[in-house]
C-alpha cells in the first residue's frame, strides 16, 4: 500500500468522507473491482496452466506421480498417431483459413454495394446467420446425417443429379475431411461476413469517391482501400480461426459420433489430448500434448500479432 | 442530378432506400438492373443453401428416426408417410429430455446474469480507474482471449475430481463469471462514458460502488444485450466442460443429454432428431425477436481498435 499513498489523491476523493473512506476511496476501489479478476486468473488459469506443465514432466498412473523429466515429451515426438494428429489440426486450419476469409470478405463486398434490394440482403445475412445459433453438437448430428453413405443420403442424393456416383463419406480421408469442411463453413460464414462489414462500415465513403474521380475500378479500389482499411478486422478473424482451427474437436467428434475415426482421420490434437487424458487416464502424457499445443497456439498467435503491430497497439494503450 | 451525395445519406448501405444509386461519377461493367438481377439471385440462391440442413431437420422430425439414422437425411421425402407420431412421443414419453431442457435454461440464466454482473464490474475497474499493476493485469485478460479452454480442460478436470465437485453445477458456472471477452467489451463501452457522469455521482456522495450499480449500470444496457447474448449462446450450446463434469443424466444439459442419444446401439433416434430441432428453438426466436442484438453480440470481439 505504501507506494500507492505516494500518488496524490484525485481531488474529490473521500472529501468529507473519511469515516467510509473505503466506500469512497478511488484509490482502492479499483482493486475490490478488480479482485474476481485476480482471484480467477489465479485459481482457474494460473494454477491448472503450472500444473499442466508440472503434470507434463511425470508419470501419472492411478493417482501416482513420479517425475520422469522430459521421457512424455521425447515418447511424443516418435509418436506417429500423435503427429497424425498434428497434420490432421494444421490441414483443417490451414483450409479453413483458405474457405472462410476470401469467402466471407466477398460476400461481405457483395452485400455492402449500394446496388440491389435491401430487403434480400437483409434475408441473406440473417439467413447466413442461423448456422452460428446452432450448437455444434446439433449441427454435428444434422451434418452426419445428411453426409450419411447411403445412397439416399442428402449429399449423395445432390452430386448424383450431377452424375457423379455415390461417396462413402465419413470412411474416407478426403470424404470425411469434406465433411468437417462443410460444417464448419455452414457455421462460420455468416459470422465472418458480420464482422467484413463492420470492418468495411468503417471505411468512409469519401475514400471511395476519391478513388472513383480518380479513375480507379472496382477491383483496383477493392485492393487499395478495402483491404487496407479492413486491416484490424481481418487481424482478428485470422487470430480467432488460427485459434480455432488448430483446437478444433468438437466438430470432429460429433461428425463421427465419437472420439473413434476410420484410421484417426478425425483425429485432431485435441482430440489426442482427450484420448489420452480423459479415456485412457494417461495423464501425464495428455499433459505433454496439451503444452504442445499451446506453444504452438500462442507462437503462432503472438507471430502473428507482433508482425501485425496489432499488440503493441494493444500494450500501448 | 449533379449534386454529391452527403456521405451520412449513405453510412449503412444495407438499409439505404434505392434512391441511393444516384451516383454519376461510378462506372458500373454492367447495365445497373442486370448487376441488381444477378447480385440477388447469388444471394438468395446461398441464403437458401445454407437453410437447407435446417430444413432437412425439420422434415426429419416428422419422419421414422432409425430410418433416418440408416438411410440420411434426405430432402425428397415421401409426404405420404409424414406422420406427427414423434411430437407426441416428444411430450408423452420422450424420458429426461425436458428435464435436460430446463438444466440448460437454468444453467444458462444462472450463467448469463452472473457473467454480466461479475464480467461488467470487473471492466469498470479496468475502465474508470488508474492503478498499479493495470497494464499486467489487462493484458493478462488480453492473454487469456488467446489460451484454448481445451487445454486447461485436464487440470481442471483433475481438480475438479480431486476436490470431489464432480456433478455439481457450481464448477460448471464460477471458473466462468470473470469471461475475458465479456471484460474486454465492458471496457470497450465503459471508456465512452462521460467522466462528469461518474463525478456528478461523487458529488452527490454516492460510493464508488454506487456509482457503478446506480449510474453506470442502467446506462450500459446496450451492452449488456449484446454480451447476454453471446454469453446465453456460448452457455446454451457448451459442451465439452459440462461433459467432463457432469455424471448423472438428470443433471445433464441438453447437448450432453442429446448425444447420449448419438450411439450406435441407441433405440431412440427419433428423440435425437426432433430433440435437437427443439434444441434450436428458443434461441432461433430470440434471434428472430432480437437480431439486432445478436448481430452485436456474435461480433463483439472484432470492435477492438
Amino acid at each position: 500500500m505504501a507506494q500507492l499513498k505516494e500518488r496524490p489523491a484525485p481531488p474529490r476523493a473521500a472529501l468529507g468522507h473519511r469515516l467510509k473512506g473505503l466506500l469512497y476511496s478511488q484509490r482502492l476501489a479499483p482493486y475490490f473491482f478488480i479482485a474476481p479478476f485476480v482471484i480467477t486468473l489465479l485459481a482457474f488459469w494460473a494454477v491448472p496452466l503450472v500444473r499442466t506443465f508440472v503434470m507434463s514432466t511425470q508419470s501419472v498412473m492411478f493417482g501416482e506421480a513420479s517425475f520422469i523429466g522430459t521421457d512424455n515429451y521425447e515418447r511424443l515426438w516418435r509418436d506417429r498417431i500423435f503427429w497424425q494428429a498434428m497434420f490432421n489440426s494444421a490441414r483443417y486450419m490451414v483450409l479453413t483459413l483458405l474457405i472462410l476469409i476470401p469467402g466471407p470478405l466477398l460476400l461481405a463486398t457483395v452485400i455492402s454495394s449500394r446496388l440491389g434490394s435491401a430487403r434480400i440482403k437483409g434475408f441473406f445475412k440473417a439467413s447466413l446467420f442461423v448456422p452460428a445459433l446452432t450448437s455444434v453438437v446439433v449441427a454435428g448430428i444434422i451434418f452426419r446425417l445428411m453426409f450419411s453413405e447411403s445412397s439416399t443420403g442428402l449429399v449423395n442424393e445432390v452430386i448424383t443429379w450431377f452424375g457423379a456416383d455415390p461417396v462413402r463419406w465419413l470412411r474416407t480421408d478426403l470424404g470425411g475431411l469434406v465433411a468437417l469442411l462443410a460444417l464448419a463453413t455452414w457455421r462460420y460464414t455468416g459470422v465472418n461476413i458480420l464482422y467484413f462489414l463492420s470492418g468495411l462500415q468503417s471505411i468512409p465513403d469519401e475514400y471511395y469517391e476519391a478513388a472513383s474521380i480518380d479513375g480507379a475500378g472496382k477491383v483496383r479500389q477493392f485492393f487499395s482501400i478495402t483491404l487496407p482499411n479492413i486491416k484490424p478486422t481481418m487481424v482478428y478473424v485470422t487470430t480467432i480461426s488460427i485459434y480455432g482451427g488448430l483446437a478444433m474437436f468438437l466438430e470432429s467428434f460429433m461428425l463421427y459420433a465419437g472420439n473413434a475415426s476410420p484410421n484417426n482421420q478425425g483425429l485432431t490434437v485435441v482430440g489426442y489430448l482427450y484420448r489420452r487424458g480423459i479415456e485412457e487416464n494417461d495423464l501425464g502424457y495428455a499433459s505433454a500434448v496439451g503444452v504442445v499445443l499451446l506453444v504452438v497456439i500462442m507462437t503462432i498467435n503472438l507471430t502473428y500479432l507482433t508482425l501485425t503491430g496489432t499488440f503493441k497497439k494493444e500494450e500501448s494503450r | 442530378m449533379s449534386a454529391p451525395m452527403s456521405p451520412s445519406t449513405t453510412a449503412d448501405p444495407s438499409t439505404g432506400p434505392e434512391a441511393v444509386d444516384v451516383r454519376p461519377r461510378t462506372r458500373y461493367p454492367l447495365p445497373r438492373a442486370l448487376f441488381v438481377t444477378i447480385q440477388s439471385v447469388f444471394l438468395l440462391v446461398i441464403a437458401f443453401i445454407v437453410l437447407v440442413p435446417l430444413v432437412a431437420i425439420f422434415a426429419g422430425t416428422f419422419q421414422d428416426g432409425g430410418e433416418i439414422m440408416r438411410n440420411g437425411l434426405r430432402l425428397d421425402v415421401d409426404l405420404s408417410r409424414f406422420s406427427f407420431d414423434n411430437y407426441v412421443m416428444l411430450f408423452t414419453d420422450s424420458g429426461l429430455y425436458f428435464r435436460w431442457f430446463a438444466n440448460s435454461v437454468g444453467l444458462t440464466l444462472v450463467q448469463v446474469a452472473g457473467t454480466l454482473l461479475v464480467s461488467s464490474f470487473i471492466a469498470y475497474g479496468f475502465a474508470v480507474y488508474d492503478f498499479k499493476g493495470k497494464n499486467v493485469a489487462f493484458i493478462s485478460v488480453l492473454l487469456l482471449m488467446t489460451v484454448p479452454f481445451e487445454i486447461m480442460m485436464l487440470p481442471l478436470y483433475v481438480m475438479v475430481n480431486d476436490l470431489g465437485l464432480a456433478d455439481s453445477y457450481s464448477v460448471i458456472v464460477i471458473p466462468f463469471l470473470a469471461a475475458a471477452v465479456t471484460i474486454f467489451f465492458f471496457r470497450q463501452y465503459f471508456l465512452g462514458i462521460p467522466k462528469e457522469l461518474l463525478e456528478a455521482g461523487r458529488v452527490d456522495g454516492v460510493t464508488e460502488f454506487g456509482i457503478f450499480f446506480r449510474v453506470v449500470l442502467p446506462i450500459a444496457r446496450p451492452a449488456m444485450a449484446a454480451m447476454a447474448i453471446l454469453n446465453g449462446m456460448v452457455t446454451w450450446n457448451n459442451f465439452l466442460w459440462p461433459l467432463l463434469v457432469l455424471r448423472s443424466a438428470e443433471k445433464f444439459t441438453l447437448p450432453i443429454g442429446l448425444n447420449t442419444l448419438l450411439t450406435p446401439y441407441g433405440n431412440n433416434y427419433e428423440l435425437l432428431i426432433i430433440g435437437s430441432f427443439f434444441s434450436l428453438l428458443p434461441v432461433l426466436v430470440l434471434f428472430l425477436c432480437f437480431q439486432r442484438f445478436f448481430v452485436a453480440g456474435m461480433t463483439a470481439g472484432a470492435l477492438k481498435g
